[in-house]
């Protein structure tokens, strides 16, 4: 009880001191203050909860086991992705998907074993939130979601309606099982479980590489967003290719050269963000 | 220009060209496969072995990235800012980082499957992207694309985009926001830092 109270505290304290200070601003990230407090409340439950459990649960689940309970999980995601495809204009893709739901669903024994991979049917990753980006909704402000972590305003509206279509929380109740309450809640704690152990090694490395934590996890997040919205052929950024072309030159007259236009606050990003057209596939 | 004079600059030349026509996608794949061929049998850098991780990259890996291109990105406008030793400075801090990182990176490899894609681009381009995909169990697979530019010693590699995310552009943000708060002298203490604390870490 003492621990829950403290990390409040701690979540008070840190939130007074996030508004006081923003370390980086940028245009995408008016909450910042508001922001870092969340980022900071994350890392504090990260490191009292999820990680220890995600860690025993490598530890204890030989490898084999992970990959099944995560194709599990990720099959009773493929249904959503195939309706998501559908929304977006994406109708082959949405077969695909489809397909594979199908085929791991039965070759694959409930979804244990991802044959669908093997057929040449990949997967997908969409969400609600990516195809509001490609009906044309704007981005919205960052926003770290507690726990979940980064999201945007745009995303976290995405993820209210991906939750209707949460299948491990909504088949027990579709499916009106005994001790419904007790599948819901252990399916939905394997699969947080679970999703946490596969990032392990993707954290440490976010600890190794990053001068400032924060910031660069919300840098990479929009990036990995438009990547995912554009499905993996985003239209390079105004700023992407600015470099001095010759690295070594002498500090020249300062006058003679022109700087680099670099968006002062990467305005252009947001610009950039619109929608896919359909025919583009 | 006497014959000979033309005969001997042929002559010198002529090797360093044959050097560098291995093709971009070729040295990636080549160089790869190397050195996941070397972890494979290497017990001590699966369980870990800093040291010898490093010692691979640097050997292996390193000499294919033009990392004064990186560095230059990395710092946008503000290159111009700083003095020829400031920038030397950057240079070598950053690619301190960069090694510790993919070092780290390089062992949790677990056998996953590296599918290398058909590259992009035509045959007299100078500057290109070599695409890969690491397969994941249970997952969907993770791209890693290789930004780069022909020079006179080859091909080198200036960015590195895993799953959307370049490198070049995420330390873009921190380099910016490092120099507007502290200077360039700043960045570099705060570079120097972050791989003094790394060492120390890890050994």
């Amino acid at each position: 009880m003492t621990r829950i109270l403290r990390l409040a505290a701690a979540v008070a304290m840190a939130a007074l001191a996030g508004c006081s200070t923003v370390r980086s601003p940028d245009s995408r990230d008016p909450w910042e203050g508001v922001n870092r407090a969340t980022f900071e409340f994350n890392d504090g439950f990260d490191n009292v909860l999820m990680r220890p459990l995600a860690e025993g649960y490598r530890f204890v689940l030989p490898s084999p086991a992970r990959t099944a309970v995560a194709n599990f999980f990720s099959n009773l995601n493929d249904p959503w992705v195939a309706l998501n495809q559908l929304m977006q204009g994406k109708v082959e893709r949405a077969i695909d998907d489809l397909g594979r739901f199908v085929w791991n669903s039965t070759f694959g024994l409930i979804g244990l074993i991802d044959v669908a991979s093997d057929m040449g049917l990949q997967k997908h990753k969409e969400d609600f939130g990516q195809t509001l980006a490609v009906w044309g909704v704007d981005f919205g402000p960052y926003f770290v979601l507690p726990i979940l972590g980064p999201s945007s305003v745009r995303d976290t509206g995405g993820l209210a309606v991906d939750a209707f279509a949460y299948l491990p929380w909504q088949i027990p109740k579709w499916a009106d099982f005994d001790h419904r309450v007790t599948w819901q809640w252990s399916l939905t704690g394997l699969d947080l479980v679970q999703t946490r152990a596969s990032l392990l090694d993707a954290t440490d490395l976010l600890e190794q590489a990053a001068l400032d934590r924060y910031a660069f996890l919300r840098n990479a997040y929009f990036q990995r967003r438009r990547n995912l919205i554009y499905d993996g052929n985003p239209p390079p950024l105004p700023a992407d290719k600015q470099s001095d072309p010759t690295p070594f030159a002498d500090p020249a007259p300062r006058g003679a050269l022109v700087e680099p236009a670099l968006p002062p606050n990467y305005s252009a990003v947001l610009a950039v963000d619109a929608p896919r057209t359909v025919a583009a596939r | 220009m006497t014959r000979a004079s033309l005969l001997l600059a042929a002559a010198l030349i002529a090797p360093a060209a044959f050097a560098q026509d291995t093709a971009p996608d070729t040295l990636v794949k080549g160089v790869t496969q190397e050195v996941l061929g070397v972890i494979k049998q290497d017990r001590d850098i699966q369980a870990g072995n800093q040291r010898k991780t490093i010692a691979l990259v640097e050997e292996k890996v390193l000499p294919h990235f033009n990392f004064a291109r990186m560095t230059a990105l990395a710092m946008g406008p503000n290159w111009r800012k700083a003095t020829p030793e400031q920038q030397k400075a950057l240079i070598d801090q950053f690619r301190t980082l960069l090694v510790r990182t993919y070092s780290s990176a390089l062992s949790s490899y677990r056998n996953q499957v590296i599918d290398f894609k058909p590259m992009r681009g035509q045959a007299g381009d100078a500057d290109v992207i070599v695409r890969s995909e690491v397969k994941q169990p249970g997952g969907e697979p993770v791209s890693i694309d290789y930004s780069m530019e022909k020079t006179p010693g080859g091909w080198k590699v200036y960015d590195v985009v895993v799953g959307g995310v370049s490198l070049v552009t995420t330390y873009r943000e921190t380099f910016t926001n490092e120099v507007r708060n502290n200077g360039v002298d700043g960045l570099i203490k705060a570079l120097a830092d972050k791989n003094r604390q790394l060492e120390t870490k890890n050994g």
